[in-house]
């Protein structure tokens, strides 16, 4: 690792040692000078002047779950897509569209896990 | 190079954090994501080592890693749902039904 | 024949898996209740197809998709048993399902799916399709350990087999980035090369063989990482046990066999001590850890294992007919465990609860063609002359003194003799032992029968007739010449 490597870092190092030094002081000013009558309606959460109900961390629903894992199962898949389109044609050369057919074989598989969760009752979001 | 270098270290780095989060951890979540850092660190490496041997075939194994890693979560994740509604908890050690 | 249809060939049986698999799932997503069934027999049908299929895959021996995929007689003959116990699996299992109450679709495409990717494992011929492989079996498994959603076991032992499933996997992972960053290939035929040509292995590429190693240790269940075994063997429902202790197992071996033969063959003495010493732990950690198990499925896991070690006495011999030797081996094991699985999933009663060996006792007298199955199946696994086991533990004795290891062949004959007592054990309780109460096993079902007769058949047909199956072993053997 070259020093002129580590040096083109070195503005970005101050600026977070700043940033750091003048949030600390203010902080600690207020710590320091403010006054401090505490009660209980001050230490309550602020839901618009209402009285607080519950524990803000509640649970998620597993219905969450199931469509953020669902999402990245098809999101991630696409992946391939880009190197795919990159390449295309390399992939076809002439007139020939073999590499357009394998990917939408490709789609195609998808699809059908797409279908199955649909038939499956998977993205109802009521059950 | 000597980025390439670098990164391969941070993987190794990377990887040991992982097998150590995977031995010593005892929250499922933790450990699966102990297993995700540890899949990191090997794109990490493919990464690397694609550009020490100006080879683009490295990047593309990456591809097939995320891709991978992610049904491989997926899985896990219902896996360890069901754990968690049959037992109420998610500590390994209360998964203890078979004796280990 | 254009190079595409050529490729698509050479992979025909990975491909119709996958294609009944996919059906299966689609025709689940419309079928309705009451005809799943349906489902099922499409099962067999797709695993039937496949293994027609190899048939097609071996008019086109050569290297496809660009070297990826290697067909040869190796690669076939591991895609032959591979399906082969993919239809035992299905066929000794409906009725298990249908009396659980477990969904049928999901099963058999789970099956065919797990089947495709250990097929890939077989045929791969570079690093990360192995890889994909390896997965594509591997998630599949999980999902099926864990097919008993509502029972509790089950789920420990999908927990269990997945986190250290995907552990195993990132060490193979990282292993095939340090092999990839010491040669900027991994392509096994590329390995092969540089080995020949004299290039000695740096750190970089030991260690990352090393994490092979162990990556693939996990799968095979090997000793020192074979602790999930029997956990694992345990919880998954009975006719999943029966795939997960020959199917994977055979898939990682052949993994193994490729992976060391071809790539690393040329520098044998990187992998051999490691190959030697994790044959005795295997063979003694299996043999001793089995003598005191009272669960059946607990005990066949541990045995298991101690199998896994006799493979691996094979493999340390480092020749032609240790590889033909382990294929011979392989397909007894397989077919003999699958057999033994089988009995137990029959006799198992809603819920898995007849489990236990003293649970076995008068079966003889109740229902003697089962017992007499197991018996053959127990005999077999413990080598007695007629059967195949012994033929088979007799070509990995032979291979392992030609190639001078006196040692190992010691090992080999001692744990046969440990492994006689547990096996022995329970012919016993099964003819000589009254049970306490009273019971009547279930009538043996057409699948579950159909299984046992044909595994049985193999037993004493492989044992009696070797010559075409050693043929075919020594044949496929030849490959990695």
């Amino acid at each position: 690792m070259s020093p002129s490597y580590l040096s083109d870092y070195a503005p970005l190092l101050i600026h977070i040692l700043a940033a750091m030094i003048v949030a600390g002081a203010l902080l600690s000013l207020s710590v320091l000078v403010g006054y401090r009558r505490p009660s209980r309606e001050k230490s309550e959460a602020y839901e618009c002047g209402i009285h607080p109900t519950g524990d803000a961390r509640e649970p998620f629903s597993v219905k969450f779950y199931l469509v953020a894992i669902l999402f990245i199962l098809f999101d991630v898949e696409a992946i391939f897509l880009y190197p795919w389109a990159y390449v295309f044609r390399d992939l076809n050369p002439g007139k020939s569209l073999a590499g357009f057919y394998e990917m939408l074989l490709y789609i195609v598989i998808l699809l059908a896990g797409y279908i199955y969760l649909w038939r499956k009752g998977a993205l109802d979001w009521n059950r | 190079m000597d980025l390439a270098a670098d990164c391969v270290v941070l993987s190794a780095i990377l990887f040991g954090l992982g097998v150590v989060g995977f031995v010593f951890k005892r929250n499922i979540i933790t450990i699966f994501m102990s297993i995700e850092l540890m899949l990191n660190a090997v794109n990490l490496a493919f990464v690397a080592f694609s550009r020490q041997w100006h080879d683009l075939s490295g990047q593309v194994f990456v591809f097939f890693v995320i891709v991978v890693a992610a049904a491989e979560a997926a899985v896990g994740m219902a896996i360890i749902v069901l754990i968690a509604r049959n037992r109420h908890s998610l500590n390994v050690e209360r998964v203890n039904l078979l004796k280990l | 024949m254009t190079p595409a249809l050529a490729d698509a060939y050479s992979l025909a049986p990975v491909i119709t898996a996958c294609g009944f698999g996919i059906l299966i799932i689609v025709g689940d997503a419309f079928l309705p209740r009451g005809g799943k069934s349906l489902l099922a027999r499409i099962g067999v049908v797709g695993a039937l197809a496949s293994l027609a299929a190899v048939t097609l895959a071996s008019r086109h021996t050569d290297d496809a998709y660009s070297g990826l995929i290697r067909t040869d007689a190796f690669s076939l003959f591991l895609e032959s048993l591979i399906f082969v116990i993919t239809v035992l699996v299905m066929l000794g299992s409906y009725d298990y399902l249908v009396r659980e109450g477990l969904p049928l679709g999901e099963y058999h495409a789970l099956l065919l799916f797990a089947a495709s990717g250990m097929a890939v494992m077989a045929s791969a011929n570079e690093l990360l399709t192995a890889f994909v492989g390896l997965e594509i079996s591997s998630i599949a498994s999980y999902v099926l350990a864990g097919y008993r959603r509502t029972a509790s076991k089950s789920n420990e032992s999908a927990l269990k087999y997945f986190l250290l499933g995907s552990f195993a996997t990132a060490f193979f992972l990282y292993g095939a980035a340090m092999v990839y960053g010491a040669t900027g290939t991994t392509r096994l035929d590329v390995l092969r090369e540089m080995f020949v040509a004299g290039r000695a292995p740096g750190p970089l590429m030991l260690l990352g063989c090393a994490m092979i190693l162990v990556g693939l240790g996990f799968k095979a269940a090997v000793a020192p990482f074979q602790v999930w075994t029997p956990d694992v063997y345990e919880g998954a429902p009975t006719p999943v046990t029966a795939l997960f202790a020959s199917g994977p197992k055979a898939a990682a071996f052949a993994l193994l066999v490729r992976i060391l033969v071809t790539g690393f063959g040329a520098a044998n003495a990187t992998w051999f001590w490691a190959i030697w010493v994790s044959a005795v732990l295997t063979m003694f950690i299996g043999n001793l850890a089995a003598l005191t198990q009272n669960n059946v499925k607990r005990m066949l896991a541990y045995s298991s294992i101690a199998h896994a070690g006799y493979l691996l006495v094979a493999l340390a011999a480092r020749s032609e007919i240790g590889i033909a030797a382990l294929l011979y081996y392989l397909v007894v094991y397989a077919l003999v465990t699958l057999g033994a699985f089988t009995i137990i999933t029959h006799l198992g009663e809603p819920g898995e609860r007849r489990l236990e060996i003293d649970a076995y006792a008068g079966l003889g007298t109740r229902q003697p063609f089962t017992a007499f199955c197991m018996t053959i199946f127990l005999l077999s696994l413990l080598g007695l002359p007629i059967t195949a086991g012994f033929l088979g533990k007799f070509y990995i004795f032979d291979s392992a003194l030609k190639a001078q290891l006196p040692g190992l062949a010691v090992m080999l004959a001692m744990n046969s003799v440990i492994g006689a007592y547990y096996y022995l054990r329970l012919v016993r309780v099964m003819y000589f032992t009254e049970p306490e109460q009273e019971w009547t096993p279930e009538p043996v079902t057409a699948g579950v029968g159909a299984v046992m007769f044909l595994t049985a058949v193999a037993a004493l047909g492989f044992g009696l007739f070797p010559g075409p199956l050693m043929t075919f072993a020594t044949i496929s053997a030849q490959s990695f010449r």
